[in-house]
């Protein structure tokens, strides 16, 4: 499932990130903050008004805020 | 020669605590310059070991790697690597970590201590991460890590002599680096969870607080609605709470300028020093309550985690004209003053998106455009009301800054579409952890942005202030005759020039001559126009009590609202386009930003003279 479909407080695992679909910056800042596969994801908060864009994510012990159009690049599992 | 005190460099991500470490090591004795050749903010300050030799300690800007996505992280990786010409490389680094997020942090540390400069760890904010649920086994992250690891809680000074014995210890013995750190992000971001689940001895769900204070401050809709309010309460303060000390600041200038003339025999000395000096350096200096009323809400903001979520709020209706929530930040502190703001465009990532915003910044309304509007509307503006409570003459200043913030909207997202043909924006960012702001750390801050607006007052402004009394003072007038002094000068004589070209937008000639000086600081076309109307006031609001019965007797309502349709959107103050060029490293973009906002002001005043003409007014 794409992150930005991810239900809210719905714990997950990065499966892949589709690095190509990603601008250079947005993918080195990405792995900066530790995106990987693997990595345990949770979907917090969704944006303003009817945008419900950005996403909050908690990854790791840190929340980012990202926007939906690069969360849909990243595929994660809900883990049982 | 003397020797130097070794260096030693604070680094470590974004939110780790570096600052508040550097603050409580070094206090309040601390350098701000810039480092060579870059206008990113260096802050140094000495610290004494135990036996009292001293260390010199640079706080260098956060980051997520050494391979840099902005200014500021570039900054960080040259200093580490020793590349920045006309920089030393540092003796040591301390790595400051987020005790409460190894995972996230360890990474970059890794990366930082295979560069193989003698490192001591300070695993900071320990009390943070125990208060999440979190136990961690600093001797097991020293192992992993191969580097000495002190736990500190720079808030309270906690662990701050270990450091710096162990700070001591590392000087003297430096280590060799055995222990080369996997090339790749995907190992090096896998080398640091396995180290740091190895040192995390138990831990439960933590966060709690964050998570639901942000359920409440990122709501849909009530987040916005608490943003709002925020920002409202905001610009009260900064015009309510700012009279008083800016009516001190006024009479301690008028006091010194009335000393000066019972010292001082009257003559072009007096009236270099009365005139040019404590008139011009005092009308820029008034606005520092203002400046520091702003400052001290953002800092606010900023210290307890807000200012993310801000942007986080923001960003939505930011990417409606090709920007993102990392512009408001700089965008928000141009309503004090341009110059801060553009500096403050420095932590976004996208290079277009910073030059787009850099470039708008001088349409966010500015503290030094408020003695312009408050003199034309007081003179031109009936204090009537149109609804309860809501006055005139505050509606129509209120519709000056929404017309400089949808100026700056449309000016955004034709110069990402045209200028710097951005396709995407983007929006990425940590959120930091809520804490309460430590006033020490904010009494630090705002003291440095005092002094950074007053050295620039001391300087830029005095000089600009002294060539434009200079402009004005000469040639004399020949004795006797019937052209006053301001007409007789240089600055009159360009005014003649100028009157041609803004006669059509209804100014007049007293305008196009306070256009001049107002290029300095805007406020200061006030200050010139009571001159020009020969009315001997000591400062602008003397000047304006009288000068505006004047103007409401000479202009028409046309000429006013052009007036203040001028100053909505013209480039004034030659700091900004200084900081501009700076900034933009040339000439290229400062030039662009000029002709676009003159050409924006001309049309607007234009616009608003012939549209209230066409009304009768």
């Amino acid at each position: 499932m794409q992150l930005d479909r991810l239900p809210l407080n719905q714990i997950a695992v990065i499966r892949t990130i589709d690095w190509e679909s990603l601008p250079d910056q947005e993918s080195h800042r990405l792995r900066a903050l530790g995106f990987e596969p693997g990595v345990t994801i949770e979907a917090l908060h969704k944006g303003i008004l009817m945008w419900r864009d950005p996403l909050a994510v908690r990854i790791g012990r840190m929340t980012v805020a990202l926007r939906t159009k690069v969360a849909a690049a990243i595929d994660c599992e809900i883990s049982a | 020669m003397t020797q130097m005190p070794p260096l030693v460099a604070l680094v470590g991500n974004p939110n780790a605590g570096k600052s508040a470490l550097f603050n409580a090591l070094t206090g309040a004795r601390q350098k701000i310059a810039n480092y060579p050749g870059v206008t990113v903010e260096r802050k140094s300050g000495r610290v004494m070991f135990a036996d009292g030799r001293p260390v010199e300690m640079i706080d260098l800007p956060g980051a997520y790697s050494l391979d840099p996505d902005s200014l500021d992280e570039a900054v960080t990786r040259d200093v580490v690597l020793g590349n920045l010409a006309g920089h030393r490389r540092p003796d040591a680094l301390v790595i400051v970590l987020d005790a409460g997020n190894l995972d996230n942090h360890l990474r970059f540390a890794l990366e930082l201590i295979a560069q193989g400069l003698p490192t001591v760890v300070a695993l900071n904010m320990i009390d943070l991460a125990e208060r999440d649920g979190l136990r961690l086994d600093a001797q097991a992250l020293a192992r992993a890590l191969g580097v000495p690891v002190i736990e500190t809680v720079a808030v309270r000074r906690r662990g701050l002599e270990p450091l710096m014995a162990q700070l001591d210890q590392i000087l003297k013995a430096p280590r060799s680096v055995t222990d080369p750190v996997a090339s790749s992000f995907g190992a090096q971001n896998q080398r640091a969870r396995d180290i740091a689940r190895a040192a995390i001895i138990s831990e439960t769900a933590g966060r709690q607080w964050t998570r639901r204070l942000d359920a409440i401050l990122l709501h849909p809709v009530g987040g916005v609605v608490i943003l709002l309010s925020l920002l409202f309460l905001m610009f009260q303060a900064v015009y309510g709470w700012s009279e008083a000390p800016i009516g001190w600041i006024e009479s301690g200038f008028a006091l010194l300028s009335d000393g000066i003339k019972n010292v001082m025999p009257d003559g072009l000395l007096r009236s270099f020093f009365t005139d040019g000096v404590i008139a011009g350096v005092g009308s820029v200096v008034v606005f520092l309550p203002q400046i520091l009323i702003l400052f001290l809400f953002i800092l606010l903001l900023e210290a307890s985690g807000y200012m993310t979520r801000a942007a986080f709020v923001m960003d939505r209706m930011m990417a409606a004209v090709g920007l993102s929530g990392h512009s408001f930040i700089p965008l928000l502190s141009s309503f004090a003053c341009a110059i801060p703001g553009i500096m403050a465009t420095r932590t976004i990532m996208d290079q277009k998106e910073r030059l787009a915003t850099i470039l708008i910044a001088p349409l966010m309304t500015c503290s030094a455009r408020l003695p312009v509007y408050t003199v034309i509307i007081g003179a031109f503006i009936p204090a009537s009301t149109v609804g309860p409570g809501i006055g005139l003459q505050g509606l129509v200043l209120f519709g000056l800054y929404i017309a400089g913030i949808l100026g700056a909207m449309l000016a955004a997202a034709v110069i990402q579409r045209f200028v710097t043909r951005s396709r995407t924006s983007s929006f990425l960012i940590e959120m930091p952890r809520y804490q309460w702001p430590r006033p020490g750390d904010i009494a630090i801050n705002l003291w440095q942005r005092a002094w950074v607006f007053l050295r620039r007052a001391g300087t830029i402004i005095f000089a600009a202030t002294v060539i434009l009394w200079a402009l004005l003072s000469f040639p004399k007038a020949p004795d006797g005759s019937n052209v006053s002094q301001v007409e007789y000068s240089v600055a009159g004589r360009i005014a003649d020039g100028l009157e041609p070209i803004v006669r059509p937008i209804g100014f007049n000639h007293d305008i196009a001559l306070a256009l001049i000086p107002a290029m300095a600081a805007r406020e200061v076309a006030v200050s010139a126009l009571a001159t020009v109307y020969a009315i001997d006031a000591a400062d602008e609001d003397a000047a304006a009590t009288s000068l505006g019965p004047k103007l409401a007797a000479d202009w028409s309502l046309a000429t006013a609202l052009a007036f203040l349709a001028w100053f909505v959107f013209a480039p004034q103050c030659i700091s900004t386009i200084a900081v501009t060029r700076r900034e933009t490293n040339g000439w290229k973009w400062p030039i662009f930003m000029v002709s676009y906002l003159f050409a924006l002001a001309y049309a607007a005043a234009g616009i608003t003279y012939w549209t209230a003409r066409s009304f009768g007014l």
